[in-house]
């Protein structure tokens, strides 16, 4: 009989079903082919006037619509989307009912500007425009569903609802290492043996004015605007800064011991969760590089593995110019003379960096590396930057003997998290 | 739905060994003993007429943020938050201990997003005069917006600004969702220590509720309380609630590491439970609270109850129906003092719990409608109950260590 808890005495924590979509395209097949392609989903932005953005391309979800549009309504949307995929693959309850909690990671809402606006042209020409005006306007329920809509909560009742998950569901934000903590919360619960299956999904549709703006005005995305699919460079040389990128990814997490009872499909293992915060600065990472070496160095210790057994990192790679550098020197302390030789690549430079559904979107391509024994290529690699010797299977998919895969999220706020995910159990 | 509950396979017991305090009623534990045991409330009807809020009362930031230069890089809710985390690692006896901080768990329960009220307020007048060009959004908010703005409107930005300020690093998780979010934040921390995963951790939230922009959102649903301020039970069929400004945060730890460090518990932090009914029935809030309250643990003789009921319809008439049924408790509406701290307001609960139990009393009772009554006795358990003005209940235990 196979053990069905880890050498910590824990239950091993398994994947049986996962859902993505990203600027690529909708769900793991297409996706899969167009990132091991090498394609790019960046484009140039058309879901508003970019007049006046020094940044205009980025890497929107268009081809979902969302009526009436917000960036909270798409990243639903986008949610829905995934853990309908993930579910199904899963196979798991009946339809509306999950038999565990949701965990969210979904960027922060807020009231977005055509509601700003709306309730501008609702007090009317006639009368100065301020928020004393706007809250004599806002109330007698006129407006009632912007409350509902714009609770930061909102995103994940819904998803509750649709899905049938159980008890209290968590919405989080640990910014862009957001979809890593929301599968580290799902790993927990199941290892503490709260659940036997949780729901992990995280969404981001943030790409409007004002977000990127924000990011903007933070010197953190790449004005490579043409062409748009050049843009995100991560380990170049010439690399410039992030883009912007919408998507979602789900992951149906189970106990060993529960997917096997039932005769789920085991699609990999959760193996580790590292995090560790870093109280340097708002945007930066101290740069001794510290907090994300013992972020790394604590996925490795939680899988109860050593680096050597890592065959490919799937890299946070935003290809802004610190985080890029930063990478490098904490996966090089740890991983010591390997970083320059195992392959370390970045989805981003496909699909953009899609915020706070990048750790879960990078942990599917991961569990899809693992599956497929491929390695998607970081493309735009044509100027490598000499500070950053690694491996970063340039321009072309490689095939390759992957066992066990580091994939790793870093974000403003001093955020870092670190999973690690194998083919089979350790 | 079943409830999620923190108990599992839970061993360990988790004391809370740290309290801060930063709100309308004034800073620290003595100033909020004192306040409410002379049932002194802070509330604004001017301010922000004809809406009511709890000001946050004047606080010296520069004594837990000492660097100018942090203060600039946060809006008030962080400012508010960071203080009082800074004040809950002070009563934990842990602030500027290197070792502790570096491998602490900190959830914090957190909202965000506040705005620059007169970029907004500019850019809508200039649209309402018909400058309506493509880009014209685009131009101001490049050339209005402060770049670090968006930092102060970061949700994780509280913990981040704690980890910065106070060098708080073991890990840094922030739930965001109301209420809930303060709830669950307590939940997993407690579940995670409980089950060994972590050995302590730092939980809270901060709110501040003098924000035109917050206010706009719940006026949304006809949420806040107008006219003259009334007690959280007495307002009758003018429901709603009045935003508070505060920020709560506790220091929870193993029994067993607490004891390792000398430190002196302030009470036991025994469960946390939680559900999310969808309230579509009339009587499904009672229900949940019922429900959850058959799983909050046992309950003797010396209890009371601190709720976080926010006025708001019709959960605050569901709370009562059910706090009806269990008479022999004597309850405390937090909000009748302190506002609606929204996520804030479960830290809040557990706060004035873990005080009131260390203190041997329980504070009197400020409600002219009957719902609060007198204890006479000592409370060695008192369950917080925190139901959200829209969606989540939640509960805890929290009992004095004999």
């Amino acid at each position: 009989m196979t053990a069905t808890r880890d050498k910590f005495g824990r239950p091993i924590v398994v994947v049986t079903g996962m859902g993505v979509v990203t600027s690529l395209g909708s769900g793991k097949a297409d996706n899969w082919k167009k990132l091991t392609a090498g394609e790019s989903g960046i484009r140039t932005i058309t879901r508003f006037p970019t007049d006046g953005l020094k940044t205009t391309m980025a890497g929107t979800v268009d081809f979902i619509p969302v009526e009436p549009f917000s960036s909270t309504d798409l990243s639903e949307r986008l949610g829905e989307l995934v853990a309908e995929e993930a579910i199904a693959q899963a196979g798991i309850g009946t339809k509306g009912d999950f038999p565990g909690p949701l965990f969210l990671a979904v960027a922060p809402v807020e009231v977005e500007w055509p509601q700003r606006q709306e309730l501008g042209r609702a007090i009317g020409a006639s009368s100065e425009v301020d928020y004393d005006a706007m809250l004599r306007v806002s109330g007698g329920g006129r407006f009632a569903q912007y409350h509902r809509r714009f609770l930061f909560g909102s995103v994940a009742d819904h998803l509750a609802e649709k899905f049938g998950t159980k008890g209290s569901p968590i919405s989080l934000s640990t910014a862009c290492a957001s979809g890593a903590s929301a599968i580290q919360l799902g790993v927990e619960a199941i290892r503490r043996g709260e659940a036997d299956a949780t729901l992990c999904v995280a969404t981001d549709g943030s790409v409007n004015p004002e977000a990127l703006v924000r990011f903007s005005l933070l010197s953190a995305l790449s004005t490579h605007n043409d062409p748009p699919q050049a843009a995100v460079r991560p380990f170049s040389k010439n690399r410039d800064g992030f883009v912007m990128a919408e998507g979602a990814g789900a992951l149906v997490l189970e106990s060993y011991e529960a997917a096997t009872a039932r005769g789920a499909q085991i699609l990999g293992i959760l193996a580790g969760c590292g995090e560790l915060a870093d109280s340097f600065h708002r945007t930066r990472s101290s740069p001794d590089g510290k907090p994300i070496i013992g972020c790394v160095r604590n996925a490795l210790s939680d899988a109860g593995i050593v680096s050597d057994q890592i065959d490919y990192i799937n890299a946070h790679g935003t290809g802004t110019p610190e985080n890029d550098k930063m990478e490098y020197l904490g996966i090089s302390t740890v991983f010591g003379e390997r970083a320059t030789q195992i392959p370390v690549s970045s989805n981003k430079s496909m699909v953009g960096h899609t915020l706070s559904a990048a750790g879960a979107v990078e942990a599917v391509f991961s569990l899809l590396t693992l599956e497929h024994q491929r390695i998607p290529p970081t493309i735009n690699y044509d100027i490598p930057d000499p500070a950053i010797p690694f491996d970063v299977v340039p321009n072309k998919a490689r095939d390759a003997r992957v066992t066990a895969v580091m994939s790793n999220s870093f974000g403003f706020g001093g955020q870092n998290a670190s999973l690690v995910l194998t083919r089979e159990p350790l | 739905m079943t409830e999620t509950t923190s108990s599992g396979r839970a061993t360990a017991e988790v004391w809370i060994t740290g309290i801060g305090l930063a709100t309308s009623l004034g800073e620290g534990l003595d100033a909020h003993w004192d306040a409410l045991n002379q049932r002194r409330i802070n509330v604004d009807e001017q301010g922000f007429a004809p809406y009511v809020v709890h000001p946050l009362a004047p606080v010296n930031f520069d004594i837990q943020i000492p660097k100018k230069g942090d203060q600039r890089q946060m809006e008030a809710w962080q400012r508010i938050g960071t203080y009082a985390a800074g004040l809950a690692l002070e009563s934990a006896g842990i602030k500027g201990n290197k070792e502790i901080l570096a491998r602490m768990d900190m959830i914090v329960a957190a909202g965000g997003g506040e705005r620059d009220l007169a970029v907004d307020s500019n850019i809508l007048n200039s649209e309402a005069k018909g400058n309506s060009a493509p880009g014209f959004l685009n131009e101001r908010l490049m050339n209005d917006l402060r770049p670090t703005l968006f930092l102060a409107q970061l949700s994780n930005l509280l913990a981040g600004n704690i980890a910065i300020v106070h060098g708080v690093t073991g890990s840094s998780r922030t739930f965001m969702g109301e209420e809930a979010a303060g709830v669950d934040a307590a939940r997993i921390a407690l579940a995670r220590i409980a089950a060994g995963q972590s050995d302590i951790a730092l939980i809270g939230g901060s709110q501040n509720g003098e924000r035109k922009d917050l206010l706009v959102l719940y006026e949304f649903g006809n949420f806040n309380l107008t006219g003259k301020f009334t007690p959280v039970w007495a307002r009758g069929e003018k429901s709603g609630f009045a935003l508070g400004s505060g920020g709560a945060f506790l220091v929870i730890e193993s029994r067993a590491h607490a004891e390792a460090r000398g430190a002196k518990p302030y009470a036991r932090l025994t469960n946390v439970v939680a559900d999310m009914t969808r309230r579509k029935q009339p009587g499904e809030i009672a229900a949940t609270l019922e429900r959850l309250w058959s799983k909050v643990g046992k309950l003797g003789n010396d209890c009371a109850i601190i709720t976080g009921a926010t006025g708001a319809e019709p959960a605050t008439s569901e709370e009562r129906t059910f706090l009806s049924k269990h008479p022999d408790f004597a309850v405390r509406a937090s909000g009748t003092t302190f506002g609606h701290t929204m996520e804030t307001q479960f830290p809040l609960g557990l706060a004035l719990a873990a005080l009131s139990i260390e203190r041997g009393a329980l504070f009197p009772p400020n409600d002219p409608a009957g719902v609060e009554v007198e204890m006479s006795k000592p409370p060695t358990q008192i369950v917080v109950i925190g139901t959200g003005h829209w969606r989540g209940e939640g509960m805890a235990l929290v009992e004095a260590i004999k």
